[in-house]
C-alpha cells in the first residue's frame, strides 16, 4: 500500500518538478500555478504515504535510509509550504521542487525492507528526536537553496551581465529574508534535535554523548550554524557571506546524513 | 534681395566641458541677457536657451560674421577668453542652425537621448522670448516648427522609451537588491536632467524620503521641495550614506567624490545593509572599485545602457527614424525659407499693380479720402481683388516647383518683367 502511495507521490513530484522547470525556463507564467498545485498534490500523497508506512513497520517512519529520506523531502516540502504561507518568494518553488524529486529518487533506489527496530531504539524519543533533527534539515535546506539563488543573482547584479537569472530570481532583499527566516527557525530546532538525541542516547546507551561519528558530525553542522546565526545577528553579516556559510553548513548537514552512515560507522547508523 | 540669415550659437555637454558651461551658463534667468541683446543693432529677432547641458542663442540677421562677433562679446564676453569662446562654441547657420533646433528640441541631442525635459525647456525660453517681443516673424516660425517636430518624433517613434528605460533599469535593478522599494531612502547628489528623471522614477515606486545634496545649497532646497525631500551640503554626505539606501549622483565634479575607502567604514556602521550607487555624471564621480564591496552595487551610466542592451538593435532603429523625421521636417522648412526669399518682391509686386489700379480709380472717380465710408469700402475691396488677380499668374510662377529655373531666376524675370529695380515703383510701366 505505502509502496504504491510512494511511487504515486515520486511521479507526481517529477510532474511537478518538469512543469516548474518549464515554466521556469520557458518563462511561462500559467504553468507555474500548474506547478505548484501538481507540488501541493503531491506532498498530499506523500503525507498519506508517511502515515500508511508509520501503520504499516508500527512505528515511525524514520529507522532505514529510505525512510529518512523520504521524510526529509517531506520535511522540506513541509518548511517550503510553511514558508510560502508567510512570505512569496519568487520561484523559490522550482528549486524546492527540484530538491525534493532528487531526494524521493534517491529514496526509490534505497531498500524499502522494513527494518524491526532493535529494543535499544524502542522509545518515544524516536519520532521526538529524528522528526525534530529533519524538519530542522528541512529548514536548512531551504537556507542552503536560498543561498544558492543569491549567489547566482548576486554574481548576475555584480558582473552586471545578465544572463539567465536576473529576471527569473527575487530580489536580493527577499532571498536574504529567505536566509533570515530559515536560520532563525531552522538554528533552534537543530539544537533542539541536538539535546533530544543527547537524551534519547542516555536512555538507550546510557551516557549523554559518546563521540560516535554522527554525533561529532552533528556537533560540526552545529557550530558551522552557530557561526552563521551569531555573525549574522550580532556581526550583521548579510548576504553573500552568509548564504555561502549556509551551503557550506548544509553539505556538513548532507554529510552527517550520509556520509558518516556509509563512511564511518558507527552506532547511530541506519539499521542495515 | 536675400533674406536674414538664421544663426545659432552655443555650446552644449559634446563640444564644452562643464567648468566652461558652468561660467556660461544663464543663471540670472532670461530676461537680462535678453534685454542685452536687444541693444545689439544687427539682430532682427533672436531667442535664449538655457539649461543645465546647453546655452544656445538662436537669432536672424544681415551681417552673420559681425552680429555673431557683438552676441558672443556681449553674452560670454566677461566669462570666458575668446579663444577659449573660439574652441567650444558651436555655430550653424540657416538649414544647419534648424536642423540643430530639430534635433535639440527632439532630443536627439540630449545628454540622455530621448528625455523630454529638453522640449518642456524650449517652450519656457520662447515664452521668455516673446514677452520681450524679440522672436518675430522667422523664429516665430521655426520654433514652433521645433515643437511639432518633436511632438512628431516623440509620437512617431519609441525613442521617448530609450530616456525611461534607462531610469527604469535603474528602478529595476533597485528593485531587484532590495524588493520593496518603500521604506527606502533615497539620496540625489547633485541635479541634472537623468538623476531628476531617475528620482521621479522611484518615488514613483513610493520610497520613503528623497534627500537632495548639492554643491550650492539653495538649488539642493529647490529640488528637494519637489520631492517633499530634505536638502543637504556636499560635506555632509558621508554622514548621509548611512541613513540612505539608494544614491544617484551626478555632480560635475571632475574629481570622484567617494572612493572605496571612505563606503567600507559606512558598510560597517549600517550593519551591511545594501547601498546601491547609480553614476550618471560625465566624468564619473564615483571610484569604480566600491562595486567590490559586499553588498554594495554601483552602475555608471554605460553600465545602465548595458542593462537595457537587450532591446539595443530596436532603439537604435528608432534613433534613426527619429533622425529622419528631422531630416524630412528640415526639407520642408528649408523650402519654406526659400519661399521667404521671394516675400519682398512678391510685395513689391503686389503694391505696384496696387498703385497702378489705384492711381486709375483715383484719376475716374476722385480721390479716396474725398469719398463717403461706404463708397470708399466698396472700391477698396475691388482695388484688393483686382490686385490679387492680375499678381497671381505671377506670384503662382515664383511659388509653384519648377526645376528648371531656379527660384532666383523666377525671382529676377518677375522683376525685370515689371521693372521692380527700377527706381520710382514703376510709374512709367507700360
Amino acid at each position: 500500500m505505502s509502496f504504491l502511495l510512494f511511487q504515486g507521490s515520486v511521479a507526481i513530484y517529477l510532474l511537478s518538478a518538469a512543469a516548474y522547470l518549464v515554466f521556469f525556463l520557458a518563462q511561462k507564467t500559467p504553468l507555474r500555478r500548474t506547478g505548484r498545485a501538481i507540488f501541493l498534490v503531491a506532498f498530499l500523497l506523500h503525507t498519506v504515504n508517511i502515515v500508511a508506512r508509520a501503520v504499516e513497520t508500527g512505528h515511525t517512519p524514520i529507522t532505514s535510509h529510505h525512510e529518512t529520506v523520504s521524510f526529509f523531502a517531506w520535511s522540506v516540502g513541509c518548511c517550503y509550504l510553511s514558508f510560502r504561507w508567510r512570505y512569496t518568494v519568487k520561484n523559490l518553488g522550482v528549486f524546492v521542487s527540484l530538491l525534493v524529486l532528487s531526494l524521493m529518487l534517491v529514496a526509490a533506489f534505497a531498500s524499502r525492507g522494513v527494518v524491526p527496530l532493535p529494543p535499544a531504539l524502542q522509545s518515544w524519543w524516536l519520532p521526538v528526536h529524528a522528526s525534530i533533527a529533519l524538519f530542522a534539515d528541512g529548514f536548512l535546506a531551504l537556507a542552503c537553496i536560498g543561498g544558492i539563488m543569491y549567489l547566482l543573482q548576486e554574481r548576475e547584479i555584480k558582473s552586471k551581465r545578465f544572463g539567465l537569472f536576473y529576471s527569473r530570481l527575487p530580489s536580493l532583499e527577499a532571498l536574504d529574508k529567505l536566509n533570515h527566516h530559515c536560520l532563525s527557525v531552522g538554528f533552534p530546532l537543530f539544537t533542539l534535535g541536538l539535546i533530544t538525541g543527547s537524551f534519547w542516547a542516555k536512555q538507550a546507551w546510557g551516557a549523554y554523548w559518546h563521540w560516535d561519528p554522527k554525533e561529532t558530525w552533528s556537533l560540526v553542522t552545529w557550530f558551522l550554524y552557530a557561526a552563521a546565526v551569531h555573525q549574522r545577528f550580532t556581526v550583521g553579516w548579510r548576504g553573500r557571506r552568509v548564504a555561502i556559510l549556509s551551503i557550506v553548513a548544509f553539505l556538513s548537514v548532507l554529510f552527517t546524513l550520509w556520509g558518516v552512515s556509509f563512511l564511518l560507522k558507527g552506532v547511530h547508523t541506519y539499521v542495515s | 534681395m536675400s533674406r536674414d540669415a538664421i544663426v545659432l550659437l552655443g555650446v552644449n555637454h559634446k563640444t564644452t566641458p562643464l567648468a566652461v558651461r558652468e561660467k556660461l551658463a544663464l543663471s540670472a534667468g532670461y530676461e537680462e541677457p535678453l534685454q542685452l541683446l536687444g541693444q545689439v543693432q544687427e539682430l532682427r529677432e533672436y531667442y535664449l536657451l538655457s539649461t543645465c547641458n546647453r546655452v544656445e542663442v538662436l537669432f536672424t540677421c544681415r551681417d552673420v560674421e559681425r552680429a555673431q562677433q557683438r552676441v558672443l562679446d556681449l553674452l560670454f564676453g566677461q566669462a570666458v577668453t575668446a579663444e577659449e569662446l573660439d574652441r567650444y562654441v558651436y555655430r550653424y547657420v540657416n538649414d544647419a542652425a534648424v536642423e540643430h533646433l530639430f534635433l535639440v528640441a527632439a532630443s536627439l541631442d540630449s545628454m540622455i537621448v530621448g528625455e523630454a525635459q529638453i522640449l518642456g525647456q524650449l517652450k519656457e525660453a520662447y515664452r521668455h522670448a516673446t514677452k520681450v517681443g524679440s522672436s518675430g516673424f522667422i523664429l516665430n516660425k521655426v520654433l514652433h516648427k521645433s515643437f511639432s517636430v518633436a511632438k512628431r518624433v516623440r509620437t512617431e517613434t519609441r525613442i521617448g522609451a530609450n530616456a525611461v528605460s534607462i531610469s527604469y533599469a535603474a528602478v529595476e535593478l533597485a528593485r531587484k537588491i532590495f524588493g520593496d522599494l518603500s521604506g527606502k531612502k533615497v539620496m540625489l547628489v547633485g541635479a541634472g536632467e537623468m538623476a531628476e528623471l531617475a528620482a521621479e522614477h522611484l518615488v514613483g515606486q513610493g520610497v520613503a524620503e528623497v534627500v537632495v545634496a548639492n554643491r550650492t545649497l539653495q538649488r539642493a532646497i529647490n529640488l528637494a521641495r519637489c520631492y517633499n525631500g530634505r536638502a543637504v551640503s556636499l560635506e555632509e554626505l558621508l554622514d548621509q550614506l548611512q541613513h540612505v539606501d539608494i544614491i544617484i549622483s551626478s555632480t560635475g565634479s571632475p574629481d570622484l567624490i567617494l572612493h572605496k575607502e571612505d563606503v567600507r567604514p559606512v558598510m560597517r556602521e549600517r550593519r551591511n545593509r545594501p547601498l546601491f550607487f547609480i553614476d550618471i555624471a560625465v566624468p564619473r564621480d564615483l571610484d569604480p572599485a566600491i562595486n567590490d564591496l559586499d553588498n554594495v552595487y554601483l552602475y555608471d551610466i554605460d553600465d545602465l545602457h548595458s542593462v537595457v542592451e537587450m532591446n539595443k538593435s530596436e532603439r537604435d532603429k528608432e534613433a534613426v527614424r527619429a533622425q529622419r523625421i528631422v531630416a524630412e521636417e528640415k526639407l520642408k522648412f528649408g523650402k519654406w525659407l526659400a519661399n521667404m526669399e521671394s516675400t519682398p518682391t512678391i510685395i513689391q509686386l503686389r503694391g505696384v499693380i496696387e498703385g497702378h489700379v489705384r492711381s486709375e480709380v483715383e484719376k475716374t472717380l476722385g480721390r479716396f479720402e474725398e469719398m463717403d465710408e461706404q463708397a470708399r469700402q466698396g472700391l477698396e475691396k475691388m482695388v484688393a481683388a483686382i490686385t490679387g488677380k492680375i499678381a497671381y499668374p505671377s506670384l503662382q510662377y515664383l511659388k509653384s516647383e519648377n526645376h528648371c529655373v531656379s527660384l532666383h531666376d523666377r525671382i529676377k524675370t518677375i522683376r525685370e518683367m515689371y521693372q521692380l529695380d527700377n527706381g520710382a515703383n514703376g510709374q512709367e510701366a507700360p
